[in-house]
């Protein structure tokens, strides 16, 4: 197998669509579960504390991938307007990808739930129980839910730009595809 | 097609082909932002969201902010859980294993003006969180009618509607709740509770019910449908509702704090197992009263607080925050109370401000 540098190496390709698919999930199980009665209520808020504690250890693990192997160049004819959005939008995605399911176990914490994973495995509190606290962070997590996908939005309209119109190898980069050697 | 011609040597686009990608992908990108808004009820105005549960509890009087939506008036409670046992051949729960266990409770009436007089409280209740050490809990949230006034939560939201204060008499439109009534046979057993049940001017002597069916998992894995009641030891005195309304806007409490000063109050946790013909999903039916029922331990209520600056304040009694050993049934009430719970919790704790925390002492916050 030869080493691609125009290419994310398999490993960060990986991780990037196993989040992308459990983000999206989380995301729309959020919005969903807080405005339903019906017993997917439980349903939901069951997924989505072990799935959002998975995000974070993920997340920490791409963080680290990318921090070791980087990322491919932007091609050299972008516009610089474009190529900072690009790398802006990618801090801002990483920097939810961390905050969000820390921002969640914080909430509960300061909200005095108990803070269940699966049975009766549970993770600690990391912070004390505060009703301040918590509602501002119960805002920060809506708040930046909302941002997280309307970031998701401009992040895959550019993807397509970058594979249907501009058709420069940044979309091949990321692509889910055979590994050839 | 091999990595350096994706990025090289591509045929021009026609602006034709150009324009219709660009629609292309705004046509991806609105598909997803409108799921995201069907997922979130935006496109479904009517649907009955807690948002949408909460803001009718909300509008029953006085101004609710800061505090519970409903179950608005309350003192806080603690003492402990102590279980003999019994029960535990039903339920892995580490609280039934025999023990000593700390409980934070709350006793309160079931209306939406935490100013209401306690008079105006039919409904009574008590809320309890029980600890063990390993860090597990159980919150369960009780009423002393026997049974809960509807099955679901579409009859609770019409319910609270018809209980809305009206802003031009500021008070509710008695017909509305006739006209539920009139609807609603299911809810006839309650009325029947309501109508005829003992005023008394105490929580200490009431029974409070678990209503909502749950599921005990024992040891083998087998599960066991159950409610259960907290059975007060002390026999209810019987107070006319025109001697009620002599005694002052908080007798609750003054009650509670007068019976603690002489000695802790006690409650047992009868377990009532059901039979394969009751029902797990309608908690405006009795179960027949010849079921076996587990005397489970004696809850012992030591101290009383004010809510303000209480233990329990902070706390929202989620009835389905379970411990291993509890798991909640098919109710469909279950899902939605802890919906709206949530709701209430994220409000009030968003309030707190109009809630101060100022040290008050019984009776004399008002």
């Amino acid at each position: 197998m030869t080493v691609d540098r125009d290419s994310f190496s398999p490993l960060q390709r990986a991780l990037h669509w196993l989040l992308a698919i459990m983000v999206l999930a989380m995301l729309f199980i959020g919005v969903t579960m807080v405005s339903t009665l019906k017993p997917r209520f439980l349903t939901l808020i069951a997924i989505h504390k072990p799935l959002g504690i998975a995000i974070l250890v993920l997340a920490l693990l791409r963080l680290g991938v990318r921090w070791k192997r980087g990322a491919p160049p932007l091609p050299g004819d972008l516009p610089s307007i474009q190529a900072v959005a690009a790398k802006l939008s990618h801090a801002v995605l990483y920097a939810l990808l961390i905050a969000m399911p820390l921002i969640g176990w914080g909430m509960l914490s300061a909200g005095g739930y108990p803070i269940v994973l699966f049975g009766s495995f549970h993770l600690p509190r990391i912070l004390p129980q505060d009703d301040q606290l918590y509602a501002a962070l119960r805002t920060a997590h809506i708040v930046l839910a909302y941002m997280f996908f309307a970031t998701i939005l401009l992040h895959v309209a550019a993807a397509l730009f970058h594979a249907l119109i501009r058709r420069d190898g940044v979309f091949h980069a990321i692509a889910w595809r055979r590994i050839r050697g | 097609m091999s990595e350096q011609q994706s990025a090289t040597r591509q045929i021009p686009l026609s602006s034709s082909a150009v324009l219709l990608r660009f629609f292309l992908i705004g046509g991806v990108i609105f598909a997803g932002a409108l799921a995201f808004a069907y997922a979130g009820g935006w496109l479904t105005p009517q649907r009955l969201t807690p948002a949408r549960m909460v803001a009718a509890l909300s509008d029953r009087g006085g101004n609710p902010l800061g505090h519970r939506r409903n179950h608005s008036k309350g003192v806080c409670f603690t003492g402990t859980f102590n279980a003999n046992g019994a029960i535990s051949r039903f339920s892995v729960a580490p609280m039934f294993a025999a023990g000593r266990y700390a409980v934070v409770g709350r006793l309160a009436i079931a209306v939406g003006n935490p100013d209401a007089l306690d008079l105006t409280g039919r409904v009574k209740s008590m809320a309890i969180r029980i600890s063990t050490p390993d860090g597990q809990e159980w919150r369960s949230g009780m009423n002393n009618s026997p049974v809960f006034v509807v099955s679901n939560p579409r009859d609770f939201y019409e319910l609270t509607r018809a209980q809305d204060v009206d802003p031009a008499t500021g008070k509710p439109d008695p017909a509305a709740a006739k006209r539920f009534f009139a609807t609603h046979p299911q809810s006839a057993p309650f009325a029947q509770w309501a109508q005829t049940a003992d005023w008394t001017a105490s929580w200490a002597d009431q029974d409070y019910n678990s209503l909502n069916a749950f599921r005990f998992i024992d040891a083998d894995g087998n599960n066991h449908l159950v409610r259960w009641s907290m059975k007060a030891t002390i026999p209810p005195t019987s107070v006319a509702h025109d001697a009620l309304a002599k005694m002052g806007p908080n007798f609750l409490e003054h009650d509670l704090n007068a019976r603690l000063a002489q000695g802790p109050l006690t409650w047992h946790l009868i377990v009532t197992i059901a039979a394969a013909e009751d029902p797990s999903n309608d908690a405006t039916k009795a179960w027949p009263s010849r079921r076996q029922e587990v005397d489970a331990g004696t809850l012992i209520v030591e101290n009383a607080e004010a809510e303000a600056d209480g233990p329990c304040r902070d706390i929202n009694y989620d009835p389905t925050i379970l411990p291993l050993g509890i798991a909640v049934s098919d109710d469909p009430l279950l899902p939605a109370r802890s919906a709206a719970y949530a709701r209430s919790f994220d409000l009030r704790t968003a309030e707190s401000a109009n809630y101060p925390r100022a040290a008050s002492h019984a009776g004399e916050r008002r």
